[in-house]
Parts: C-alpha cells; structure tokens; sequence
C-alpha cells in the first residue's frame, strides 16, 4: 500500500525552498558572502609590496617602496592626493577602499625567482595579504604571477619588461601596467629611421634571459622592416660585468648601430665600455656609429654618467613629463622624498592606485571582480595620456615614450630628454599575437 | 689577425685584474695557510676608495637660489665643489685626477684594513679547517658588502679616467700594422701596464728584500723561521696588509673601466679562485701566468668564430681549462708539492 503525501501547501513550501536555494547564489555573489582567498574581515585590508630590497636592483626597490607608501597615504585620505586629484575615475574618496583603511606588509624579491615566491607566499599565507605587486625583473614578474594565479590573489607586476608577461606566460590574475618589448621596438623604430637612415648595419649584444630575448627579437623585427641588416645578435652572461670580449670584435665587424639589450647594471657597464672604445665617436663606411639601449631607466642612466649623452632607448614614463597627472605626481613624491620618482616609482604607484580603485568599482576584494573591474578599464590622467587596461590579456596600452641621453644635464636627475611621444595607435598589437591564454580567474577559496 | 690582436689584448687588461687579484689570494694562502673568501671584497673595498676621494674632492657649497624651483617646488640648489672655488683650476684638475689620485690614499688604507682584518679576526682561524676559514672570510666579505651598499647605495658609481687617458691607442700603428686595425683604449692599456708594475714589485719585494727572503722562508717551513727566533707572524700580519693593498690598488684602477657597486668583488673572487687553482696553490708565477691565459682564453671565447662552433663557451671556458688542468696536473700549472694535499 502506498501513501501519496504530495499536498498544495507542500507544493508551495517546496518551490519556495527551491527558489530560495536557486537564488541564493546570485544573493552571496553580490552581498560577496561567498568566500575567497584573504577576504578582509576587520576594518582594514592588507596589500602585499613584493620589491627587491636587497641585490643589484636594491635601488629601484627601495623607490617602488617610497612610491608604495605614498600611494597608500592617499588611498587613506593622507597626503596632498598625489594622481588621485587627477585620475578620471573618482570612485576612490581617500577613506581606503571598500570602507577599509589600507595596510601593507612588504618582500624581499632579491630579483630571485625563488626567493620573490617565497616573500609573496610569506605575504599571502602569514600575512593575509589579498593583492601581489611590485618587482624589477620580468623573470621574477613571471614566476609570481604563476604563484599569485595558484594562490588566488590578484598579482598587479611592477617594472618587468618582456612580452612574455602578458603574452605566453599571461594569467588571468595577472595584469600589467609597464610596457613591453614589443611596444619598444615600434616605438623605437620610426625614430631611429629619421636619426640614422634606413641602410644601416646592427650589432646586437643582448643579456642571455627572457627579457633579453624579447627585447632583441622586437627590435630585430622593427629595423629590420626599416631595411636595416642585422649582422650578429651576440647573447651575453647575465652580470658579465666586464663586456670588452664581447665589444672588441664589434670594432670591426662593419657594423655601424650598436644595440645594447641589456637592463640595470649589464646596461651600465656595456654602455660604458662600449663608449670607452670609442663606438660613439666611431665613424663607419662614412656613417656616425651609433649606439642603442632600448629600455632605459633614469635610475640606471645616472650609473652610466656623461656617457648616455645622445643615446637613443625608450622609457614607461619620465618625471618631465608636463601633464597634469605627471606633474602632480612629481610633487608629492619630490616634496616627501626631495627627489623625483623613477619609471619604476611611477608604475608601481599607479598600480597601486588601479588596483585600489577596481576593488572599490567592484564593491569587492574578489580576485575575478576586482579582474572584470580592470578588464577594459579607460582612464586618464596618470601620467601617460588615455590609457586602457586591454581585456584580452591584462595588458595596458598608452603612449611610449622615446628618450634620449640629455647633452647638458641641468641635475643629476636630468639624464634623458624625451624625444618623442610614440602614439598608442602605433605601439597596440592583436591580444593574440604573442601567443598564451589567461584562463580562469582563482579565487583562491 | 687584427681581431686576434684586439682579443690578445683585451685578455691581458682582463688577465691584469684577475692576476692582481689572484696574487694577493696566493701570496696569503702561502704564507698564512688561510683560503680568503673575503679578498673580493678588498678589490671592491680599493674601488671604493677611488669613489670616497672623488666624493670628498666634489663636496660642494650648496647656495639656494630662489629664482629657480625644481619639478617639485623647491628652489633649485646651485652646488659648486669647495676645491674648485678655493683652488680654480687646480681644484678642477684634481677632481679629474681623482681616480689616479686615489692610489695614494688607497695605499695605507688598505694597509690599515689588511693588518685589522688579520688581527682581529683572520688570525684565530689559523690552526682551523679550512672550510671552517672558508665560511668565515665569505661571512666578512658578505658584511663588507652591505656595508657599502648601505653607504653607497647598489647602483653602480661612475668614476672616469683623466680627459687625457680618455681616447684610443693606435696600438696596430705602434707595432708596424696598418693603422685604425688595431686601436684600443688608453686607460685599458694602462691598466694592463699598472697591472704588470705592481706584479713586478711584489715579486721584487720578496725576492731582494730581507724582509721577502724571511716571508719566502716562512712560506717553506715556518716552524723553523720560528725557531731561529723570528716572529713569523708579526711579519706575516703585514704580508697580509700587502696583499689587501694589491687588492685594493687592483680595484682603484679597475674603476674607469667597471663602474664599481657593492658587488663587483663578488663577481671576481669566483674566477679568481679558479686562477689560483689553474696556477698552483701557492705558487705567486703560477697565479700569475694563469691569470693572463685564462684572461685571453677567455677573450677567445668569446669570438663570434668561436661561438658559433660551440655556442655558450665563454661562459663555461675558464671552468673547461681548470677542470683539464687538474686532471693532467693536480697542483695546477705551477703547483707546490704538499701544499693543500695533507
């Protein structure tokens, strides 16, 4: 014998139960109830500065942690405002994000892959850190943001130049503010046309690294379609120190263009000696030799000293920029620290600000949230014109800026002169030229 | 044959350095039995010197001038160094000599650092492993380094050569070859010039000296120089001293040509240990004449011709000939029977 219980009033009370249930997801998305890695619960929130303290980039370091802290004074209200006064998008009010007060714990990346995994899962796991940034060293940038995208966290990468941080080794929890190799080459290319022709004979010496195959791979191509020849890419130690072995049989080898793909210290010293034998004042089959450092740092010029005078390369950004963000960011930073900020001071404080500004537009600290608020983002008024946080692969497009070493510095900060301001137009490619998939955002919980 | 010429010569500036570097390191290993990881940090220490005197000679009067403000608000600071508003032109002249200069002040503050380095530490671990030696000397060297960096920041410090050692020497031209084939920088060829004077002091100092003769002697059997009533080890405190002068004159030199940082003695201790061993360990000819060949073998190395035979060989060529040097001759080149073999 079998009892049917099935009754109107527990027809009702079950759909009502099955709509509550079906529902209740879409209510945790947005009250943001559902869990992720690190969700805040007390009154602030922690952002982790992961930046190499220690080691050859110690420098550039430190300035990426003066940059940090006065982004977050103004975060918190603290402060003149800094790029906050000139930022197009207002969500932030200066009372932290999300109603919470920022607080930050710091790294030590020793631009060592592991010892910059160890400091971010250090921040992350002790220190409930809910977003990654900071670094010098595309190496380093790759291997964290591999971490990050495991961990769930938001990784927002500081100075790392090579295209395989948005390209082929791109995450979904990974975005980048600095440019890459790429926008160098087509940036750099067009100057180099008018300053030396385009019948012309380069010498590569490139540092043997992932970012120095980058760099050389995207000025090959770019001068190459000017009609240059490329006679030999020589791949360098990285910290060879003493590069004369390798600039000697540039002497001569016919070769007329020498581009140095080498950052910090290795560009510091090849440039040097290469000056010290005498490339710069060299004359080849009738032509001026000229020699080429593709990515700059004002910081690292000032190592180089009167020999970065006339030298062509190309910079994120440069403290004598004259708009108003640029402007306003150079007297908070110099008036709190007495000198003005490098590239790498500049990007780690916008991302600093981006980062903070998604997660107030998202009402959330949710890594896929914070991600869909920066995805296709426009702003203005950081300090490098229109600006977009592409969605395609986490990359921003902006105008690049080509420098060259000054001829009669006015300070010792006055190394380069910007020369030219390339066009975003000029430097975008299509999101899937450079190969790699984002995949799925992690939440981390 | 230009090419062959140019690499030639560019190993024997390299080889300078690493000789230099790779003596000291011998001349304390034969005489006080100490393996000194911390001999790097000398040749930087000298490199420093080289940037503290310029530093001092470019101390300079700051005057405020309100007319001017920098990007930041501030007025612009006028800076003109003391020397060359008290001395004019001579001042300036100094400033540009700083680098030479330098070695003046390098000697007795090398001095200095060597005998305070031997006595206050290096000396208590005389009579222990040598790994125990090892691990305290890179322990120093590793605090020298951050020491410097904390004064001096980690970015390279540029520090260039007189105006007139600044351009190139038609060495082909010099030799009888066709002129522009092989031209090569001044200051690189004085430094290999330096390099070979200091290297023939030393040796003179220990083969004329009486002082060099009871060092020689201790080097062979310092139980019995002891025995005749000699204080070995008060003369061996000041062999010390010397071989952190070679360091440091080998640095203060090196700086037009490498930017110094905090690093730089790091990068060298490596390759010259690899000398030492190449040479014999305590053998002064040995690391000597293995410094300069591992400098042009090194050089060689790194030719286009070279590499594209077998890539990547400059940077493992110096490991390739120590390692077939100590398969054919276990002490190295020029070995000493017994030492480091108990």
């Amino acid at each position: 014998m079998s009892k049917n219980n099935l009754t109107r009033r527990g027809v009702l009370k079950g759909t009502a139960a099955a709509g509550v249930t079906l529902t209740a997801p879409t209510i945790f998305t947005k009250s943001w109830a559902a869990g992720y890695r690190n969700e805040p619960k007390g009154d602030t929130v922690t952002l982790g500065f992961n930046v190499p303290q220690t080691g050859a980039y110690a420098d550039e370091g430190a300035d990426e942690l003066r940059a940090y802290e006065l982004a977050v004074e103004h975060i918190n209200g603290e402060g003149d405002g800094g790029m906050l006064q000139t930022f197009s998008s207002k969500a932030l009010e200066g009372k932290g994000v999300n109603g919470k007060k920022v607080v930050f714990v710091t790294g030590d990346t020793q631009t060592k892959s592991d010892a910059a995994r160890a400091s971010a899962k250090r921040m992350i796991e002790k220190d409930g850190a809910v977003m990654i940034t900071g670094g010098s060293s595309s190496g380093v940038a790759i291997a964290v943001q591999g971490l990050c995208q495991d961990a769930g966290v938001i990784f927002m990468a500081g100075l790392t130049h090579s295209n395989d941080t948005t390209g082929k080794d791109r995450r979904a929890n990974g975005f980048r503010h600095f440019f890459n190799t790429e926008m160098s080459g087509a940036a750099l290319g067009p100057v180099l046309k008018n300053a030396f022709g385009n019948e012309r004979t380069a010498y590569h010496l490139t540092a043997d690294y992932t970012w120095g195959w980058s760099q050389e791979g995207s000025i090959k191509k770019y001068t190459e379609k000017l009609g240059w020849k490329t006679s030999a890419a020589v791949r360098t130690p990285l910290g060879a120190g003493d590069f004369s072995q390798y600039i000697t049989p540039v002497l001569n080898s016919g070769a007329d263009v020498l581009v140095l793909n080498h950052y910090g210290r290795d560009m510091v010293n090849s440039l040097t000696q290469a000056v010290q034998f005498g490339l710069r004042d060299k004359s080849v089959n009738g032509k001026d030799f000229a020699i080429v450092v593709p990515l700059y740092s004002r910081l690292m010029a000032q190592g180089a000293g009167e020999n970065v005078k006339g030298i062509f390369g190309s910079t994120n950004w440069h403290w004598s920029l004259q708009d108003e963000g640029s402007k306003a960011f150079v007297k908070s930073f110099g008036t709190k620290y007495g000198f003005p900020p490098s590239q790498a001071a500049h990007t780690t404080y916008c991302q600093a600000l981006l980062y903070a500004d998604a997660a107030q537009r998202a009402g959330t600290f949710m890594p896929s949230e914070v991600g869909k608020a920066l995805e296709g983002f426009k702003f203005d008024g950081l300090g490098n014109g229109p600006t977009e946080y592409r969605a395609g692969d986490h990359q921003c497009f902006k105008d690049v800026l080509v420098v060259k070493g000054k001829e009669n510095p006015s300070s010792k900060f006055d190394v380069l002169e910007v020369v030219e301001v390339t066009p975003r137009a000029q430097v975008e490619y299509p999101d899937t030229m450079l190969g790699g998939e984002l995949g799925p955002y992690n939440n981390g919980a | 044959m230009d090419a062959i010429l140019l690499q030639i010569l560019n190993g024997l500036d390299k080889g300078g350095a690493y000789a230099l570097i790779a003596l000291g390191l011998t001349i304390i290993f034969g005489t006080l039995g100490v393996v000194n990881f911390a001999h790097g940090a000398l040749f930087m220490l000298g490199a420093f010197v080289a940037v503290s005197v310029k530093a001092l000679l470019s101390l300079d009067k700051v005057t405020l001038d309100p007319t001017q403000t920098t990007a930041w608000g501030a007025p612009m600071e006028i800076r003109v160094p003391y020397i060359e508003a008290w001395l004019g032109d001579f001042g300036a002249t100094l400033l540009e000599y700083s680098v030479p200069l330098s070695i003046l002040v390098a000697i007795p503050f090398m001095l200095l650092i060597g005998i305070a380095m031997e006595r206050g530490l290096i000396r208590f671990f005389y009579k222990r492993p040598h790994a125990e030696q090892i691990l305290v000397t890179f322990g120093l060297a590793i605090v020298i380094q951050e020491i410097i960096k904390s004064m001096y920041g980690a970015n390279p410090i540029p520090q260039p050569a007189p105006e007139v050692a600044k351009g190139m020497i038609d060495f082909g031209r010099m030799i009888g070859l066709d002129a522009g084939g092989v031209v090569y920088p001044a200051w690189r060829l004085i430094y290999f010039l330096f390099s070979a004077l200091i290297i023939a002091l030393v040796f003179a100092f220990l083969q004329f000296t009486t002082f060099g003769m009871v060092v020689r002697a201790g080097m062979a059997d310092r139980e019995t120089v002891g025995l005749l009533g000699i204080d070995i080890d008060r003369k061996f405190t000041i062999v010390f001293g010397i071989a952190a002068v070679v360091a440091g004159l080998a640095g203060v030199m090196y700086t037009p040509i490498l930017s110094p940082d905090y690093h730089m003695g790091m990068d060298f201790l490596v390759l010259s240990f690899v000398v030492v061993v190449v040479g014999g360990m305590g053998s002064l000819g040995g690391a000597v004449a293995a410094g300069f060949l591992l400098g042009i073998v090194q050089s060689f190395a790194s030719m286009n011709e070279v590499k594209n035979i077998i890539p990547g060989i400059d940077q493992v060529i110096i490991y390739l000939i120590a390692m077939i040097v100590l398969l054919v001759r276990p002490r190295g080149l020029m070995g000493r029977k017994g030492v480091m073999e108990s």
